[in-house]
């Protein structure tokens, strides 16, 4: 059953449509993200859904009631938002700004009543945060800035969370910390978190849904693993050079470009830090023999276009054997990143022997060879 | 709970502030009626209020002027009844009024710096009330009080005017500053255009007029300071609840369900009401409405409005009343300009607040 919804949603400034046909539909308790690069929107559609901005056309719903309609106190007991905007109270304690949440809860004059402290207690508690309740605001570290902040979000009861860039200003632990809170809450609370992040890697872990915002529409909407096909983020973010391993949600730099200068034999995972080292410098290299799941691939096939394959679980091939001389006898000098040999990938060691035989220098690690270089 | 860091609750606080701040005024009413050019032991003063008083209940119940016969009794009692005392008064009620308009547009602009004439309320006053010396004067035979103070008042109900007709238009509070200021110089020059055709003395009823003074008093300013600038307080603090959400910026605010439109214009109108009505009985007074909310917040270690609206008004009567002694005796027979006093003690707390604020942040 779809609980929030945009259906032909157009955002935009002075009516000036920006991104226009946003269909969005989720359940109720599920995580959906907004991923894009800079200026794409994000912020502009977050703030149609949250009012701050006015929609241009278009509808948004939650439960099925259209949000455009509500008074603005039903508003705020229905969604609460954790903006990038900084806030500098002054004078005022942790407590307090969370207490601010209960404003649509409370009498004209603001008073908390006993319930209202307990919810304030409690949305601190959720977000591990209670020990600072009586501490100024302007204290603060950055992380404990945005669990305070989020406290005021929970304390507003809302059925739907909106959070702009949560994440940002945070430093990895505080990012991990902020994106468990928010999984939990929507897990045991059954609250909708709709956001934006800039991790992209961290965005396919927590959502449920992502929505890649680029140009003047919706690129992609669906479940992670559905809307990702390796190029994805590529296209998505423009990524010209260097790339975007989703898998791993690692980030390669720019491939160094000419002929191969190195041939690494590699596997098993020694090969990407020699890889990485050999980018560094901007030195082209080959590599190989490496099976097809060997961890190695991941990352050779971004920073080289010179990587000898072979089918895993099987016994090199003589073809790829052949593959690696060819590659070999063109460069200047091997680098043994130290994979230990056994009885499936003994022609690396072979390799090796091979190039020793041309007279061509073999070294035994990529900080041997950077060396003789300077 | 609280004990560990060193700091009393907020509540307890407040009310040992507030205590503070009324036996200072109190000390300072008794002070402000008995000193002066005459001096009247404070006995004296009490047993002539207090028959006073009976005497206004007597009147009030089965009407006659006892009041009147009695304050003519004496020089004493004419001194203190139709002098110091509308005078004193005066300044509590302008100079609570001035504070609070300033915590008003200090929490409106999130500023420090920003005063209840950061929107050119002043400037609009002066520039009606130059207009009003230098040429209706021509055929008014004599400008008298009242009519100042109607033109004080219209200037800066104009100038508010403005600023609220462009707040609805100004996206964020930096342009509402910028626009606030501007249309000051704009009422700078005008006023600077009329005074190319003054007369000498007309320009020397300006400058004494554009420093402030509570000498002008009588009983009806007070009655109608009194109910405008108390309704404006009241006013002020029913907006507590709505100012504090808004200490958290407009963002918030307007997620919490602050009509953010409607908030600006009730905060600016009513800032601006309560400093035209002290700009139309006493002049724009300067360094009040900046000083005094620091002085309440430091002193009461909180920004909550509901707390700090009325120990702000507290705050201001007492920091006025004591100011307006200084004016009245430190140079006696010559009277200081009020202005010159609020700002020699004003601008050096507000000095101190910035350096002590800055020390905290790091």
């Amino acid at each position: 059953m779809s609980y929030f919804e945009t259906r032909g949603l157009a955002v935009g400034y002075n009516g000036q449509v920006l991104i226009h046909d946003i269909d969005i539909s989720i359940e109720k308790g599920k995580i959906l993200t907004l991923i894009g690069p800079n200026g794409a929107g994000k912020s502009t559609i977050l703030k149609s859904i949250t009012r701050h901005l006015q929609k241009i056309g278009g509808e948004v719903s939650i439960g099925g009631r259209d949000v455009y309609r509500w008074a603005a106190r039903e508003m705020a007991r229905q969604v609460a938002v954790v903006l990038t905007d900084r806030i500098r109270p002054e004078l005022m304690t942790c407590g307090e700004v969370v207490a601010a949440g209960r404003y649509p809860y409370t009498n004209a004059l603001g008073r908390l009543t006993a319930a209202d402290r307990e919810i304030v207690r409690q949305s601190l508690e959720r977000v591990h945060a209670l020990e600072l309740e009586d501490r100024d605001f302007s204290t603060l570290s950055d992380g404990q800035r945005q669990r305070v902040m989020l406290a005021r979000a929970l304390c507003q009861e809302p059925e739907v969370i909106v959070l702009d860039e949560p994440t940002a200003y945070l430093d990895i632990r505080h990012k991990i910390e902020l994106l468990d809170i928010l999984r939990e809450m929507a897990r045991e609370k059954g609250i909708t978190v709709v956001m934006s992040l800039h991790e992209i890697d961290l965005a396919t872990k927590i959502s449920d849904y992502l929505i890649c915002v680029k140009g003047d529409a919706i690129d992609r909407f669906g479940p992670p693993e559905e809307i990702f096909a390796p190029e994805t983020i590529d296209r998505l973010y423009g990524i010209r050079h260097g790339s975007y391993n989703l898998l791993f949600g690692s980030v390669e730099l720019t491939r160094p470009a000419g002929p191969p200068e190195v041939f690494v034999t590699a596997g098993a995972g020694y090969g990407i830090p020699c890889y990485r080292a050999l980018q560094k410098h901007q030195i082209p290299f080959a590599t190989g023999i490496l099976f097809e799941n060997d961890v190695d691939c991941q990352v050779a096939g971004e920073l080289s276009e010179h990587v000898v394959l072979t089918p895993a679980f099987e016994p090199i091939g003589a073809d790829a054997c052949r593959a690696a001389e060819d590659l070999l006898v063109r460069t200047k000098a091997v680098i043994d990143a130290g994979t230990p040999a056994g009885a499936l990938n003994r022609p690396n060691r072979d390799l090796l022997d091979f190039a020793r035989a041309r007279g061509i220098s073999v070294y035994p690690g990529w900080k041997e060879y950077l060396r003789t270089l300077s | 709970m609280k004990e560990k860091s060193g700091r009393l609750p907020v509540w307890s606080r407040f009310l040992l502030s507030t205590a503070l701040l009324t036996a200072l005024l109190a000390w300072g009413l008794v002070l402000n009626v008995n000193t002066g050019s005459v001096d009247i032991p404070a006995g004296e003063v009490f047993r002539l209020t207090g028959g006073a008083l009976r005497a206004a209940g007597r009147d009030l119940l089965r009407g006659g002027n006892a009041l009147e016969t009695l304050i003519s009794a004496s020089t004493e009692s004419r001194i203190i009844f139709s002098i110091r005392m509308p005078r004193m008064l005066l300044a509590a009620i302008l100079g609570g009024a001035l504070s609070v308009s300033g915590f008003l547009l200090q929490t409106f602009f999130r500023n420090p710096i920003a005063g209840p004439f950061v929107l050119g309320i002043s400037s609009g006053a002066k520039m009606v009330v130059s207009f009003t010396i230098i040429f209706a004067a021509r055929f008014v035979s004599q400008v008298s009080s009242a009519l100042m103070v109607l033109s004080a008042f219209a200037g800066s109900l104009v100038i508010t005017g403005v600023v609220l007709l462009f707040s609805q238009r100004a996206r964020n509070m930096s342009m509402l500053l910028v626009i606030g200021i501007m249309v000051g110089y704009i009422c700078s020059a005008v006023t600077d255009f009329f005074i190319t055709f003054a007369k000498e003395q007309d320009i020397v009823n300006l400058t004494s007029w554009s420093m402030g003074s509570f000498s002008g008093a009588n009983w009806s300013g007070v009655g109608a300071t009194a109910a405008l600038c108390l309704g404006g307080l009241a006013a002020a603090w029913l907006l507590s609840k709505p100012m504090g959400a808004y200490a958290l910026g407009e963002g918030y605010a307007q997620s919490l369900g602050i009509n953010i439109k409607l908030f600006r214009a009730a905060l600016i109108l009513l800032s601006s009401l309560l400093s035209a009505c002290v700009t139309a009985f006493a002049g724009p007074i300067s360094f009040v409405g900046i000083a005094v909310p620091h002085i309440t917040r430091s002193l009461l270690g909180t920004a909550r409005p509901a707390l700090v609206i009325p120990a702000c008004y507290l705050c201001g009567a007492v920091f006025c009343i004591f100011c307006d002694l200084i004016a009245r005796t430190a140079f006696a027979p010559a009277e200081l300009a009020i202005g010159t006093v609020t700002s020699a003690f004003g601008a050096p707390v507000v000095i101190a607040m910035m350096l002590r604020r800055q020390r905290r942040e790091q």
